[in-house]
């Protein structure tokens, strides 16, 4: 007798690859892989996937793995799909996969060049809102308040609206996602997979060094985020938007930021202002549509 | 000292990497390990869902922690709804 | 067939010839009418392969990697700017060992803003481990291309031919534009062993160790050293099927010449016209074109050296704080040659100045009477 699970059961991921413990990155790639099958090309940009990924000659993703500078994992990847299509192979997914930096600041232009002009590639940005790889140092996903090497008394700047960026140029499909929700991202992976055009995937990674926290509690923090309203579960495909976990009864903020060390600094008076942009964000959510 | 003038056309032009990681074992970097009690477990498999590493794998209704790969991260005891996991500590080696 | 070509247009020709599968360009004053050529051929089904018009030079090369990676073959065109933005993926392409080719349409850097011709922007990237052909007519674009991809296939290296912005980029000139057939007896399809393979996964350009990243350096320093002898196999190949002749090294009236301008681009058709007006006086003249910069064709170079011979090198480029560029390298290539022969700089040019063939000739005999410094450039400005 076999149980039934909830996600499929071949790994694309090895065991052995380089990440911290607990690392919400690698849970995701994990069921970005399951989503996305072997016919898939990655295309990996300077992040802590360039070191997950695997020292030459190992290789931890079980799928192609294409290097490349830091600025232009869009461009590399729309590249990599015009180069396929070129010789005839039209089936392979073709993946810029991305770390924040990747995405809301230094490629931020290739990124943006690419979702405009329709390339027929997935982008991937696994979220942890810092430069992780680098040492923890702020970027332009970093959340008020947050602790990082370069905002050592907490950000003081809120975190950048990336989604609504990426809206603006009219992707074929848009979609949040996070560990905690396996069969939600699994979903969402195979999804992208089958559409064509620009497609993009948000993932919230939980970072145990850069967010200071037990990596016990990676799938914990995951899930906290989503229930507290202050990461929607969502996906945008043509003109629908659909809030895929409604949260019924949202958590208070604090439970979130509790659980961390970053927001240690924060203070009362930054928990109570966070909670009014959450709240008000929430209420704003199906003006999305 | 050695010197690459020789042959260095015996070199390839690019190194790829297409070996599993999985040849990199991780056991030593862990301080404490998961302990399956089975009879306590309901075979619901977060343990699984949840391994960063993918070293947990799917034995008929049972998981299997593979010890030579996990890195004692804890997500499996922590995600545990049945108490059917438990952590012990590692000894100094 | 016979056409008026600007050279622009016989870059785009190239392009079309060559079955390039993936363009991927931006515009930048003055390479502009080579995308615009382009995009006219793509609309008009004349160009089959695909164009992509991203959004910066960056992305452009960045764009061209990926798909070399995925084995197509591969070309953009930039200038001055634009090939300094380009900077980062240059070394990435070289060091992946991707066989793109690219045309650079020789501008000046600003600050100031400039719009005309130097070759500062090439030679800044001469580190970077691509081949650099630079071109006297605007015939020479369109089969240097062809070459190009010969050379770059061969070798696992990209290649980027230059020519003089302006001067050549937008000055028709008669090019013999050579039928499909003949160009695809010269240059068959791509087959890039080290392409993506689905069935094979595998990482390209992830960490290596310290000592097998000098070893790969080491191994791409050898297969740039054998470049000189591949091109030359390709430019006889090129002769034969064609019937044009070109090489790292055009010598002119250099046989019992004692001193020699040694000029790249444009300026080396305008060279010969100088050593003719000076041999119809008695004087001993005789001009080097350096048509191949990377690699640097020392040894070719060394064989002019010798008799007393004088070099005087005529560089429209400048490398702060030290000498025009072509000046040092062919120093450099003759250090240790018997008899150490005389070489004497001079930058003329610079942001697209006329290099006339008074000016030419004044430098000629600057450097015939020893009037020139070895030590110092001496800078030339157009007399006009």
């Amino acid at each position: 007798m076999k149980v039934r699970l909830s996600i499929p059961e071949p790994e694309g991921l090895s065991a052995g690859h380089l990440a911290c413990q607990g690392c919400g990155a690698t849970l995701a790639m994990r069921y970005a892989l399951k989503g996305l099958g072997p016919d898939t090309v990655l295309v990996i940009p300077a992040c802590c996937w360039t070191i997950l990924a695997g020292p030459a000659p190992l290789l931890s993703t079980g799928v192609n793995v294409v290097h490349s500078p830091f600025p232009c994992a869009a461009a590399v990847a729309a590249g990599v799909r015009h180069g396929l299509l070129a010789r005839g192979k039209a089936s392979t997914c073709v993946v810029a996969w991305a770390g924040d930096g990747g995405t809301f600041d230094i490629g931020l232009q290739a990124l943006s060049g690419a979702a405009e002009r329709g390339e027929d590639i997935l982008y991937v940005c696994y979220d942890n809102e810092a430069y992780m790889n680098t040492g923890i140092q702020r970027s332009g996903g970093t959340p008020a308040g947050a602790w990082t090497m370069t905002t050592p008394e907490g950000s003081a700047l809120p975190k950048k609206d990336l989604d609504a960026i990426v809206e603006a140029h009219h992707p074929a499909y848009l979609a949040t996602a996070t560990p905690a929700y396996a069969e939600d991202m699994v979903r969402k992976f195979k999804k992208a997979r089958g559409l064509t055009g620009f497609r993009f995937i948000r993932v919230l990674a939980p970072c145990p060094p850069g967010w200071k926290y037990e990596p016990e509690e990676t799938v914990r923090l995951s899930r906290l985020a989503v229930q507290t309203g202050l990461f929607p579960l969502y996906e945008r495909e043509g003109g629908a938007f659909r809030l895929n976990v409604p949260v019924a009864k949202r958590r208070p903020v604090t439970e979130f930021l509790s659980r961390q060390g970053r927001f240690r600094r924060l203070g009362a008076d930054g928990e109570t202002a966070l909670q009014a942009r959450v709240d008000a964000a929430w209420a704003a959510l199906p003006g999305r549509t | 000292m050695p010197r690459l003038d020789e042959d260095p056309f015996l070199t390839p032009p690019i190194l790829t990497g297409g070996r599993p990681m999985s040849a990199n074992k991780t056991r030593d970097w862990r301080s404490v390990r998961p302990v399956l009690h089975a009879e306590k477990c309901t075979g619901c498999m977060l343990c699984w869902k949840f391994c960063p590493e993918a070293c947990v794998s799917v034995q008929g209704e049972r998981p299997l922690i593979h010890l030579d790969w996990c890195k004692g991260c804890a997500i499996c005891v922590a995600e545990c709804p049945a108490g059917a996991l438990t952590l012990a500590e590692e000894e100094a080696p | 067939m016979r056409k008026a070509l600007m050279g622009n247009n016989a870059a785009a020709a190239a392009v079309k010839l060559a079955r390039v599968e993936v363009v991927s360009a931006y515009p930048i004053t003055p390479q502009t009418q080579v995308v615009e050529a382009l995009a006219d051929m793509k609309a008009s089904g004349e160009f089959p392969g695909r164009f992509v018009r991203v959004e910066s030079e960056h992305s452009a090369m960045a764009c061209l990697v990926g798909a070399a990676q995925a084995g197509a073959r591969t070309f953009t065109a930039t200038s001055s700017q634009g090939l300094a933005y380009m900077h980062e993926m240059l070394h990435w392409a070289s060091g992946a060992r991707l066989p793109i080719v690219m045309a650079d349409v020789n501008r000046a850097l600003g600050a100031p803003w400039i719009l005309w011709t130097d070759q500062t922007d090439s030679l800044s990237q001469r580190d970077t481990g691509w081949l650099q052909f630079y071109c006297s007519t605007n015939q020479e674009i369109l089969d240097s291309l062809l070459i190009a991809y010969r050379a770059a296939e061969a070798l696992l290296l990209p290649v980027m031919v230059n020519y003089d912005g302006f001067t050549l980029s937008h000055t028709y000139e008669p090019v013999d534009v050579p039928a499909q057939e003949a160009v695809d007896r010269f240059l068959p399809p791509l087959n890039y062993q080290y392409a993506l393979d689905l069935a094979n996964p595998r990482a390209f350009s992830a960490l290596p160790k310290p000592k097998e990243y000098m070893r790969l350096r080491r191994r791409m320093a050898a297969d740039m050293d054998r470049a000189t002898v591949t091109v030359a196999a390709i430019e006889d190949e090129f002769a034969r099927a064609f019937g044009r002749r070109y090489a790292a090294v055009e010598p002119y009236r250099t046989d019992d010449a004692e001193t020699l301008l040694v000029v790249s681009g444009a300026p080396a058709s305008t060279a010969l016209e100088a050593v003719d007006r000076l041999r119809a006086e008695g004087l001993r003249a005789g001009s080097l074109r350096i048509r191949q910069f990377r690699p640097f064709p020392a040894a070719v170079l060394r064989a002019y050296a010798g008799r007393e011979r004088r070099f005087v090198v005529v560089d429209r480029n400048f490398s702060m704080g030290h000498h025009g560029i072509f000046c040092e390298e062919l120093k450099s290539a003759l250090y240790g040659v018997k008899g150490r022969p005389k070489v004497f700089g001079t930058v003329a040019g610079l942001g697209g100045g006329d290099i006339t063939v008074e000016l030419l000739e004044e430098i000629w005999r600057d450097a015939d009477a020893g009037r020139l410094d070895e030590r110092e450039p001496l800078w030339m400005e157009d007399a006009r």
